[in-house]
């Protein structure tokens, strides 16, 4: 069986904040964790998001396994710090142990992780490069666990491309030299086919133009894109024949009323009323999510859906959303 | 008993000057910006509203079709009250652009300008929008007209941070890194110009160099050097600035309001983001959370719909294309989902309260649709005044 993301080592997952991009980022995880194989999950953001969306302990910068995929695979875990980045940077490169002391006291090392725009991202995904092409028995590295794929928890849209762009800026500002070399070589990673962008939405309105925002800008840069993901998308529970009923104007509410008086609820204004007010709120919805399923169809991209789960998010619940996008990525 | 946030107590408090929103992504910090200050000038104040990266159809609300660092006039409020709103974007490199201008010596601003890495801090560089949001609130503040100042009340939405905390450490992180050892460090070659440094600093200086120099390659430091240098004039001015807005964000002129989703994560964040303002002396006015869900027919709990849509599915068919007990069951299900998530958002309120019962609350229900012209940022505004 083959997968839509085939020779794909590194999934970055961003939309708007809030849209579920940590969420999906551990399902796609988990989906692509199948049998035998080692999947890395990372977050950037410092804000232990997979600890939160996995119920696992804090991570830190040790890789440790987070989850198991339904495919039987293993899902490791990892929260990036910057610090721990460069200092490992330097160690790998230049055997800079004790300098990266000195540097340290200098304030190098705190001016290049929270002071410096800008070059907190570089190290951040220069974490991320190192994982995505770590060899087996590099010395140096803290770890040496070797991935079939890396999932990264990104930052929003909003932010996106800056985040994803910061080492073509930083390869223009160095010119030549090492941090030249190790900024295009990140650039040629994420430009090529072995990366996809992923993007989270939900059928709302402001969710899905900075969908199509990102878009625009991801091509421009150019970063190759992977899916569309809409996430907590709702079956409809009232069914068509109601809401055709319910969107028209001359609606008569003596049949609901009656069936509602049948069922020994208290019929009054309230219930009656409030019912149809509730339907034609859903009428009104999903006018507005079809126009951005259009919305989003015109991207011409692949469309993965995720259903909302109503009792929020646990185990199980990220387990059902894993094993339905590993269906829908399985190409028949 | 849950303490109350009283939005209009806070507008009419003429002793107010700042009110920043923040909380984490997406959950309406622009909305509620935008609501706040609509309320605000329609009640007679003289406003500004400074937002960040509104949505196109909000931004068109406000009059900000395109990206506008300068306030421009709101004409679609209000004004019977006496009071005024104007609305502006930040523009960071623009803002960046005139902190040079104004505080670099003349003939250096343009050397800046033209400065590669400066250009790449001020337009494409994470961070750099957490500092000018609040450079450009200190302007905004610093702005006077017919000799007082411009705006009496100045709203400040916040930028989709990493975490909420980012802006509020920006003035700090500047400060710190201004009065760090590494600035130093950056600026000594250069200042001391050609070879002769080497003699004078400290064994300590000059082997970080080398090192920084082995890393960055030579071209790159001397490039970063000759830059720092340069914003070497100006570096007195940033810090007071970012010194006197953070004083400023402790004022007892400035109104924090927290928004959340009520949804256990936004919370978590909005519970944290609250210690921290607290830490740090910052006036908190209150949580606003956002987007609750509410059902037309609160009596009707989600179970007791439930139990009535299986009795629905049992009661005989009407003759005709008309409505049908099984659409009547389907309707009690659509309001028994709504219900169960109003109940989640209820108890998950219900545990922010719990763990912080002193801290004034607001909600603010989820509207059907997207809240983007002026006549719904006034409704949301009614439900911030409770
Ligand atoms: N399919 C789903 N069904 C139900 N709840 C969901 C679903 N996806 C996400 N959620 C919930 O929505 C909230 C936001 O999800 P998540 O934290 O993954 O978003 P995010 O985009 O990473 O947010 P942030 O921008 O803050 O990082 C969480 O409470 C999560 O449990
Ligand atoms: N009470 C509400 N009811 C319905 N929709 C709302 C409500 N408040 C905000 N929204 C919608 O939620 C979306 C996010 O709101 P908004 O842009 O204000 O959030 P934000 O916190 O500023 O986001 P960001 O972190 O991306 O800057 C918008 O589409 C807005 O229209
Ligand atoms: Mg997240
Ligand atoms: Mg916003």
């Amino acid at each position: 069986m083959t997968s839509d993301w085939d020779g794909v080592r590194l999934h970055i997952v961003t939309g708007k904040g809030g849209t579920g991009k940590t969420t999906v980022a551990a399902a796609l995880a988990m989906s692509l964790a199948t049998e035998g194989k080692r999947v890395l999950l990372a977050e950037v953001e410092g804000r232990q998001g997979i600890s939160g969306v996995l119920d696992v302990p804090r991570l830190g910068e040790d890789e440790v396994q987070v989850a198991t995929g339904p495919g039987g695979g293993q899902v490791m875990g990892l929260a990036v710090d910057p610090k721990a980045a460069l200092l490992e940077y330097l160690q790998m490169f230049y055997k800079l142990g004790m300098a990266g002391g000195m540097l340290e006291r200098f304030g190098v090392v705190d001016f290049a992780t929270t002071v410096a725009p800008g070059l907190r991202d570089v190290l951040l995904i220069g974490k991320v490069y190192e994982a995505v092409r770590r060899r087996p028995g590099r010395r140096g590295v803290r770890q040496d666990q070797v991935y079939d794929a890396v999932v990264l928890d990104a930052p929003p849209t909003g932010r996106v491309g800056q985040f994803l762009a910061v080492n073509q800026a930083m390869s223009g500002l160095a010119k030549v030299g090492p941090v030249k070399n190790q900024a295009d070589s990140i650039n040629d990673l994420l430009q090529s086919d072995q990366t996809a962008v992923h993007l989270v939405t939900l059928l709302e309105e402001m969710p899905v133009q900075e969908t199509v925002d990102a878009v625009a800008e991801l091509r421009s840069l150019p970063l190759p894109l992977g899916a569309v993901v809409i996430n907590q998308e709702r079956t409809p529970p009232a069914d068509e024949h109601a809401r055709n009923l319910l969107a028209a104007n001359d609606f008569d509410t003596a049949p609901l009323a009656d069936d509602l008086g049948e069922l020994g609820l208290r019929v009054g204004p309230t219930l009656v009323g409030g019912l149809v007010q509730t339907g034609r709120d859903l009428v009104d919805r999903l006018d507005l999510e079809q126009q951005e399923r259009e919305t989003i169809a015109g991207l011409g991209l692949p469309t993965y859906h995720l259903p909302l789960l109503a009792d929020g998010l646990d185990a199980g619940g990220l387990l059902q959303l894993a094993t339905s996008l590993a269906d829908q990525e399985a190409q028949v | 008993m849950t303490a109350v946030l009283d939005v209009d107590q806070l507008l009419a408090d003429d002793s107010v000057h700042t009110i920043v929103c923040c909380g984490s992504g997406g959950v309406g910090k622009t909305t509620t910006a935008a609501a706040v200050a609509i309320r605000a000038a329609e009640q007679g104040r003289t406003v500004a509203v400074l937002t960040i990266d509104p949505a196109r159809r909000l931004a068109q609300a406000l009059g900000l079709e395109h990206l506008d660092n300068e306030p421009a006039p709101v004409e679609s409020i209000d004004s019977s009250a006496g009071g005024s709103l104007d609305a502006m974007m930040l523009d960071m490199k623009r803002t960046f652009d005139e902190v040079v201008l104004r505080h670099a010596d003349p003939g250096k601003a343009q050397q800046i300008l033209e400065n590669p890495f400066y250009q790449a801090v001020s337009s494409s560089f994470a961070g750099t929008q957490e500092y000018m949001a609040m450079e450009r609130l200190g302007q905004l503040h610093a702005e006077q007209r017919d000799g007082r100042a411009r705006w009496d009340l100045i709203v400040v939405d916040t930028p989709p941070s990493r975490s909420a905390l980012d802006f509020l450490d920006a003035p700090k992180r500047l400060g710190s890194f201004l009065d760090g050892r590494f600035i130093r460090l950056m600026m000594s070659p250069a200042k001391a110009g050609g070879r002769a440094y080497l003699k004078v600093v400290s064994v300590g200086v000059n082997s970080v160099t080398a090192v920084m120099s082995k890393i960055l390659g030579g071209q790159f430091l001397k490039d970063a050097q000759t830059f720092v240098a340069a914003l070497d004039t100006m570096f007195g001015g940033f810090r007071e600035r970012a010194e006197q807005t953070y004083a400023l964000l402790g004022d007892a002129s400035t109104a924090f309001l927290v928004v959340a989703t009520p949804e256990r994560d936004a919370l978590r964040e909005a519970s944290y983001f609250a210690g921290r303002l607290g830490e740090e002396g910052m006036p908190l006015a209150g949580l606003v959370v956002n987007r609750v869900q509410r059902t037309h027919v609160p009596s009707l709990k989600e179970a007791r719909a439930e139990v009535a849509a299986e009795a629905a599915d049992e009661l005989p068919a009407r003759r005709g294309k008309g409505w049908q007990p099984g659409d009547t069951a389907s309707l009690l299900r659509l309001h028994a989902d709504l219900a169960a998530t109003a109940a989640r958002h209820e108890a998950a309120i219900g545990r922010f309260t719990a763990a912080h019962p002193t801290i004034p609350q607001v909600l603010v229900g989820a509207a059907a649709h997207d809240v983007n012209d002026i006549a719904q940022l006034r409704e949301i505004g009614d439900e911030l005044a409770g």
